[in-house]
């Protein structure tokens, strides 16, 4: 449905020098699908969506939706962002101070090329506020609005012009804790219903892994890996995206060979030798990199019969409600262990920590920007 | 036939996207016109005519470099420099000195009554220039000067107390006439600064004057050294003190020697721009180097800008002298300057207050306005002017801050520079080069009520500038692109979101532009001719005819009238949520 080609772009900044902020960027995303662009500030997520949508133009690639190309510098396309008729719902959700919900929501169809008649808009508006639970405020004022009722006419706007896309600028991240869960929850249901082909730009892991059909990391301007939420998480194709999305330990370790079962690799790190998980083929030698995730290790008072178990003290804890963080010393190494509360040693005393060897990912060393 | 009908619809569509297009580049590109063709055109003609001898109907112009050998080789123009310098630096200290105190007492003691004096601090805008110049004429000439004559009285001697027409008389009255300017900058400094600052003196174990004059005033200084500036530059161009106060005495200054270049016969239109040219260089520099000092304001990380509430010094048994100075304020600034005017226009001639003269006490004055043949002419072109002006200026600034504060359009930097760039002309200059520039080019504008609509708009283009851009730089870019992103074209966004919401600025700016049009007297004063005159005009005409009563009354009604307008705008500012600009 959307298919972003080779996307460069890059704009001066205030010092006049030139940012890359997105370098090479291809995806696409199938029709009915919400696709995440996730990433730290400043790596180019909102410079691609703002791109797709042709509020800025990049230097060069190919957008386009379904059969119509709506930017190529090859064929020199560009098309303006009004005459694209994509949704979008900004960040600060640009809700119009000046009119009320009503005529915010019913703004894109006034303005809309092809004239639609006074009773068709309302009864269109009035059925978009009612997806959003809106259509009892709809002659309020705007800014009479709390942040999450603001949040979903921002979405309602741009829903009722029937988008061939909806594309969603960090719409979570100025509501408080409470209401974003909530709104996930809303927007989710809302997708999945609608099946808008969405696509959604956030910093948020937790927002990306809970409503994605599929993620693409970003770093740097480039995508680093792109694929489904739970394929993100448990096998991160680099350090990068093991670290950004979720918490993860990272032990240095060399292959030593393979074991017997499928995908297991024998590597030999600075805490001793253990059983590391691998998507691609290593061979003896290769230095690769262990990620493993603080709540994907056991901790124990005796030492458990399993293979990949060590003993270290523990150096400090931090109790977080829903579970205990623990700082685990192995040698010179400090790990992090996430575990129940039920499990709660004195700091100072002897702890064995086991990992999974499927938990344990190895990472190729030297691949910071890898294709996904 | 479908596929007919689907390409029709594709070239309609078509079609209307070019017309879309051309019409935000037609609007961009007219508004980007006016600017360039109002701010530039008089400087290019004032430097050319300082270089030409007059053209005449049998001689044509000629290339010359004598006005600038006239002006710079008599000793008359090194006296002119200095008179220049002296009043200006005069005017600028003692104008801050007093809005700077005001200020302090208002914002930093506890004073009594201080937040009525702040909410009257308004009022001076409302008297123009010219009345409360002659209203401190009949304060403090020494023949018929109500204070002389209060003081020989009492004292029973022939001794003159006061005298306005000297050059400490002019700084008195261009000082008051500036001092609620200086009061209002300085108060907006004293608000921006953390109190902290302040109150850490203080527990050091400074005393008040010592937390004022070393903490308070310091942190202050860019603050300071920009209004004295602002003062400096305003004074040097001002007109009606020179005109009024000085000439009579032969005290003169740039702008009063252009005035007199071009009034003797036969004018000297060429002399009169050599000293424009110089006037100019003198406010070039001074506004230069207040922009410079606003832009590098933030380099004191005290004044972060936000809204404090300081904790105010007490001052004991002294705040009740404090509340005096106010009084006594008011009553030079305001009190005295109206009751003086309101006196004069009852009577049948010019007396002094007595119980003799309060018997002549007639509405003549007031008939006689009335029944003026050109004032109800000249009421219609000040308002045509105020309005005309205002409108077209906050329209066209507001195309152009949209390009200045939302696009990246290379360049757009000199956009605002240019639009900013009439701050420099003094309003005499600005009329000398538009006066020159359309008796050159014949276009039908010369003698006409336009060709001052050209220099209103010239002149208050920094003012609709300068208010708009403060609202544009409130309204968040996504507001606008959402509406893009809706299916808004650019026309339909500008007009749909930009305007309304633009709205505070826009009618703020709007009501200003108006007030100072309808007060302006240095520019309309070479530019009028029979048919065109504007009010502060036939104030301006009935001063050099002697009939004092009959302007009294005249300018009475006029400060009544303002008066409303700036009530108005106060009421507006309130409303839609604004702050009074300066």
């Amino acid at each position: 449905m959307l298919s972003v080609k080779a996307l460069f772009t890059e704009y001066p900044n205030e010092r006049g020098e030139t940012v890359k902020a997105a370098q090479d960027v291809s995806f696409d995303v199938p029709e009915g699908k919400l696709f995440t662009l996730l990433g730290p500030s400043g790596c180019g997520k909102t410079t691609t969506l703002r791109s797709i949508a042709g509020l800025e133009r990049p230097r060069s690639g190919e957008i386009s939706i379904g059969e119509r190309v709506v930017y190529s510098s090859g064929r020199n396309i560009f098309v303006a962002p009004n005459r694209r008729n994509f949704g979008m719902v900004f960040q600060s959700y640009a809700i119009w101070p000046h009119m009320s919900v009503f005529k915010n929501a019913a703004f894109p169809l006034e303005v809309a090329s092809a004239r639609v008649n006074r009773a068709e808009i309302d009864r269109k508006v009035m059925r978009v506020l009612g997806t959003v639970g809106l259509d009892h405020l709809a002659s309020r004022e705007a800014t009479k609005l709390s942040g999450g009722q603001q949040q979903r006419l921002a979405l309602a706007r741009a829903l009722t012009m029937e988008p061939k896309l909806l594309l969603l600028d960090e719409p979570l991240s100025n509501l408080d804790a409470k209401l974003r869960e909530r709104m996930r929850f809303e927007l989710k249901r809302l997708q999945r219903e609608l099946r808008l082909t969405t696509v959604y730009v956030t910093h948020d892991q937790g927002e990306a892994l809970a409503l994605s059909h599929e993620i693409a990391v970003m770093n740097e301007g480039r995508i680093v890996q792109i694929g489904a939420p739970r394929d993100i998480y448990e096998r991160p194709h680099n350090r990068f995206v093991a670290d950004f999305v979720g918490s993860a330990n990272f032990l240095e370790a060399t292959v030593i060979g393979r074991d017997d079962r499928a995908d297991i690799y024998q590597v030999q790190t600075a805490i001793g030798n253990l059983l590391a998980f691998a998507v691609e083929p290593l061979k003896p030698g290769d230095r690769v990199v262990i990620s493993l995730r603080p709540e994907d290790t056991q901790l124990s008072a005796h030492r458990p019969d399993t293979l990949n178990a060590f003993e270290g003290v523990v150096e400090a804890k931090l109790f977080l409600g829903e579970f205990i963080e623990f700082q685990i010393k192995l040698g010179d190494m400090l790990m992090l262990a996430r575990v129940h509360p039920s499990f709660s040693p004195q700091v100072g005393t002897k702890v064995y920590i086991g990992m999974n060897p499927e938990k344990c990912v190895a990472i190729p060393d030297d691949a910071r920007h890898r294709k996904a | 036939m479908s596929g007919l009908a689907e390409l029709a619809a594709g070239a309609a569509a078509r079609q209307s996207l070019w017309q879309r297009l051309d019409l935000k580049w037609a609007v961009i590109g007219v508004s980007v016109a006016i600017v360039a063709y109002f701010a530039l055109v008089p400087l290019v003609f004032l430097f050319w005519q300082s270089f030409f001898t007059p053209q005449t109907a049998t001689k044509a112009a000629e290339f010359t470099l004598d006005n600038y050998g006239k002006a710079y080789s008599s000793l008359e123009t090194a006296r002119l420099f200095i008179n220049s310098l002296q009043f200006a630096t005069g005017v600028a200290i003692f104008a801050f000195m007093v809005g700077t105190l005001l200020a302090w007492m208002n914002e930093r003691t506890n004073t009594p009554f201080k937040a009525l004096f702040f909410s009257l601090s308004i009022i001076p805008l409302v008297i123009p220039g010219i009345l409360f110049v002659v209203a401190w004429i009949f304060l403090g000439s020494p023949k018929i000067g109500i204070i002389n004559l209060v003081l020989q009285n009492w004292f029973g001697t022939k001794y003159v107390f006061v005298n306005v027409y000297s050059i400490w008389g002019m700084i008195w009255v261009e000082g008051l006439h500036y001092s609620p300017m200086a009061f209002l900058l300085m108060t907006a400094a004293f608000r921006s600064m953390d109190p902290a600052m302040e109150e850490s003196a203080m527990m050091s174990g400074a005393n008040i004057l010592q937390v004022a004059w070393r903490i308070t005033l310091k942190l202050s200084w860019p603050a300071i050294f920009a209004t004295i500036l602002i003062l400096f530059v305003r004074s040097i161009e001002s007109f009606e003190v020179p005109a009024l106060l000085g000439l009579p005495v032969g005290i003169e200054v740039f702008t009063s020697s252009i005035y007199r270049a071009i009034h003797q016969y036969p004018s000297q239109i060429g002399l009169a721009s050599s000293y424009a040219v110089t006037l100019l260089l003198i406010t070039s520099v001074g506004v230069y180097f207040q922009s410079r000092l606003s832009s590098q304001g933030n380099k004191y990380s005290t004044m972060t800008g936000k809204g404090f509430r300081p904790r105010t010094i007490d001052l004991g048994r002294w705040r009740y002298a404090a509340a005096a100075v106010f009084f006594g304020y008011f009553l030079l600034i305001v009190v005295l300057p109206f009751l003086v005017l309101l006196w004069s226009s009852f009577q049948g001639f010019y007396s002094v207050p007595s119980m003799a003269a309060l018997k002549n006490l007639t509405l003549d004055p007031y008939r006689f306005v009335f029944s003026y043949p050109t004032l109800a002419q000249s009421v219609w072109n000040s308002l045509i002017l105020a309005l005309g002006s205002a409108t077209v200026i906050m329209l066209v600034t507001s195309v152009i801050c949209w390009i200045v504060v939302k696009t990246k359009i290379p360049g757009r930097w000199l956009l605002d520079n240019l639009a900013s760039l009439p701050m420099v002309f003094p309003g005499l200059v600005l009329g000398l080069s538009i006066m020159i520039f359309y008796l050159y080019f014949d276009v039908g504008v010369y003698g006409t009520i336009w060709i001052m609509f050209a220099a209103y708009i010239t002149r208050f283009l920094p003012y609709g500038l300068r208010y708009n851009t403060t609202s544009m730089l409130q309204i968040h870019k996504e507001l606008e692109e959402s509406a893009q992103m809706s299916g808004a074209s650019w026309a339909t966004s500008f007009r749909r979101i930009i305007l309304p919401l633009l709205k505070p600025g826009l009618l703020a700016g709007w009501i200003y532009i108006v007030i100072v049009s309808i007060r302006e007297l240095a520019a309309s004063i070479l530019l009028y001719s029979p048919g065109t005159e504007v009010v502060s005009i036939v104030i301006w005409e009935l001063w050099e005819n002697g009939q004092y009563v009959e302007l009294s009354a005249l300018g009475v009604l006029f400060i009544i009238a303002l008066f409303i307008l700036v009530m108005l705008a106060q009421y507006v500012g309130k409303k839609f949520g604004i702050k009074e600009a300066r």
